[in-house]
């Protein structure tokens, strides 16, 4: 099937069907509809995959899914919040502290997204600001300094985009977060829960680990934002989330991440203690394994591990023209 | 006028007043004067315009030749092909997507590695396409930088990149947002073993190429009034449903908020990088 749109074609379909049954004359029509009804059940099939992966999209931006204050509360004890980037402002939108995991010292940083609308407001829908990226490299160095490790929770639309953003240099606080991460000599642990946004997510997101959640996502643009510039319209945002294979399951297959860590039968947000009980076990283990590992063997591991993300092949070119 | 047209940028993603003008016959009217000039005089004046310095667009084979000592250098890389990772489908193929760009850029992807003498000193240079597919990024180019930047490191040599891109390649997915971390975890080891690096960010430079390498650089400048940017300007202008201010993600408008450390006349940028590398490396 080479059009886009399952949905219009299964409707075509079955006005052809409708049409013809009203109207056998021979065996040569029978012999059609059989042969249409084949085809529509393929489509159904091509259709139902995409509700699937459209559903797990909208699962990972359910409103009663758990946000990060919600593990934050579950999964470690005295969590203590340090805000700002001592240079511009304090950005709700990405929230650091001090914590303790099972008795051990952790840093804790990840987006924040709000319940009701006044906390949506207030935690700008997890966007961040270049001051949130800041305030998150700041805190990452105070970690490396006292050698504490690092988990780090990745759940936003975005960075945000807005005249302030840019002016403020959005771009660059990314940048040197990505660089800046993938230096770090302490051990990093991230975990999409919900939404990985593109360089939103990225810029808090290079680490020795990087688990989702299975009903999250982390792509390089949002299906509504693929839509828009590659369909034209805002319609196409199931077909864009199925092309663009962002689903958990898929990036694992790809490589790009190392663990699907499953959810309470229902999702995360219809038991928020027990995702975050099944979230707090691969933490334990995953922390265990690194804290077992040399520095050098780890940065050489979490650079390998970058390093090997693509899929290239080696051809000669053609000169332009032909 | 019959003389000059539009070019089309399909798959811009963020699309602007079209900057690439390309004329059938001798002249090109200049964007910015609405004055024709000769298209021989815009070549020798490196694709400046000769009466108000609009600075056209221009490739990547033309940037190289502009900056190495007599324009020679070699290319390694070049066969990094992208094989379509995720079979990917909109309205049309990815695959007949990267085969027409191959056939009119003549390159497998859209960067080209280049190495060669600099002022005499040897550098290396990656020069992005903004013709293949708006000089997105996706596995090929994200592995060319990550090669080059570790050139660098291994021969200990200079590293200039000069970014001219839509940002990360949607049709590659998620493979493209890592090449972010790819090519920023080798910038990590360039940065700390003090080898040079130089970011030259020309018409446009957008998304995840800012958001990585692009702003990286030990030194980034700037070509004159070239788009600047993490968010496209109509992302932004949809999400704050505000007009845009005049000159909003410029060169100038960077400088002037303390985003860019110089804006170069293309003219001027390879004794800019002369001088640069010269306070880098001499002893
Ligand atoms: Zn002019």
């Amino acid at each position: 099937m080479n059009n886009s749109d399952p949905k219009a074609q299964i409707e075509l379909l079955q006005k052809r069907i409708r049409e013809l049954e009203s109207n056998i004359d021979s065996d040569s029509s029978e012999e059609k509809i059989k042969q249409l009804r084949q085809e529509m059940g393929l489509l159904q099939a091509e259709r139902d995959k995409l509700d699937s992966i459209w559903k797990k999209t909208q699962l990972a931006r359910h409103e009663k899914r758990p946000y990060t204050l919600d593990y934050i509360h579950r999964i470690f004890s005295d969590f203590q919040e340090i805000h700002g980037d001592r240079r511009f402002a304090d950005d709700p939108a990405i929230i650091c502290g001090m914590a303790h995991f099972e008795g051990r010292q952790v840093m804790v940083i990840g987006h924040q997204k709000g319940r009701d609308l006044k906390e949506r407001q207030y935690r700008n829908f997890g966007c961040a600001n270049p001051e949130g990226y800041r305030k998150a490299l700041r805190v990452m160095k105070m970690a490396e300094k006292y050698q504490r490790p690092l988990i780090t929770l990745v759940d936003t639309p975005g960075a945000y985009p807005s005249i302030g953003a840019e002016e403020r240099g959005q771009a660059e606080a990314i940048a040197l977060n990505i660089r800046e991460m993938a230096a770090l000599t302490i051990p990093i642990l991230v975990v999409v829960i919900g939404e990985g946004g593109s360089g939103g997510a990225l810029g808090i997101a290079v680490g020795d680990r990087i688990l989702m959640l299975e009903n999250s996502f982390y792509s390089v643009i949002s299906p509504e934002g693929c839509s828009a510039i590659l369909w034209k319209d805002q319609e196409h945002m199931r077909e864009a989330a199925q092309a663009l294979k962002i689903t958990a399951e898929d990036l694992l297959s790809f490589g790009l991440i190392d663990e699907v860590v499953p959810e309470p039968e229902n999702g995360a947000h219809a038991d928020h203690d027990a995702a975050a009980e099944i979230l707090k076990n691969h933490l334990r283990r995953h922390l265990e394994d690194l804290l077992a590992i040399d520095v050098e063997t780890r940065l050489n591991e979490r650079y390998r591990k970058f390093r090997s993300m693509g899929v290239i092949e080696s051809r000669a070119p053609v000169a332009a023209g032909r | 006028m019959a003389w000059f047209k539009k070019e089309k940028q399909p798959i811009a993603p963020t699309p602007e007043e079209a900057r690439v003008v390309r004329t059938e016959g001798l002249f090109t009217k200049c964007p910015q004067c609405s004055r024709a000039l000769w298209k021989k005089d815009l070549e020798d004046n490196l694709g400046v315009c000769t009466k108000c310095s609009y600075h056209f667009r221009i490739s990547a084979r033309r940037r190289l030749e502009l900056l190495f000592d007599e324009g020679r250098y070699t290319e390694y890389g070049s066969d990094l092909f992208s094989p379509d990772p995720l079979g990917f489908h909109d309205k049309r193929a990815y695959a007949d997507r990267l085969q027409e760009a191959r056939r009119t850029t003549g390159l497998n992807d859209a960067v080209i590695n280049a190495a060669g003498q600099l002022s005499g000193r040897k550098v290396l240079v990656c020069a992005m396409e903004s013709n293949f597919i708006s000089g997105s990024m996706g596995c090929v180019v994200g592995e060319m930088i990550t090669l080059a930047v570790e050139k660098a490191v291994e021969d200990q040599t200079p590293l200039v990149i000069i970014s001219a891109s839509g940002g990360a390649r949607m049709h590659e997915g998620t493979f493209s947002l890592m090449q972010m971390a790819k090519i920023c975890s080798a910038l990590a080891r360039l940065d700390r073993l003090r080898i040079p690096y130089v970011s030259i960010l020309t018409d446009p430079t957008t998304g995840g190429v800012t958001a990585s390498f692009a702003m990286l650089g030990d030194l980034n400048i700037a070509e004159p009034g070239a788009l600047i940017g993490f968010a496209g300007p109509r992302v932004i202008e949809q999400t704050i449903r505000q007009k845009l201010p005049k000159g909003f993600q410029r060169s100038e408008f960077l400088m002037e908020r303390g985003m860019l450390d110089a804006i170069v006349d293309r003219r001027q940028i390879k004794d800019f990088l002369t001088r640069s590398l010269c306070f880098f490396c001499d002893r």
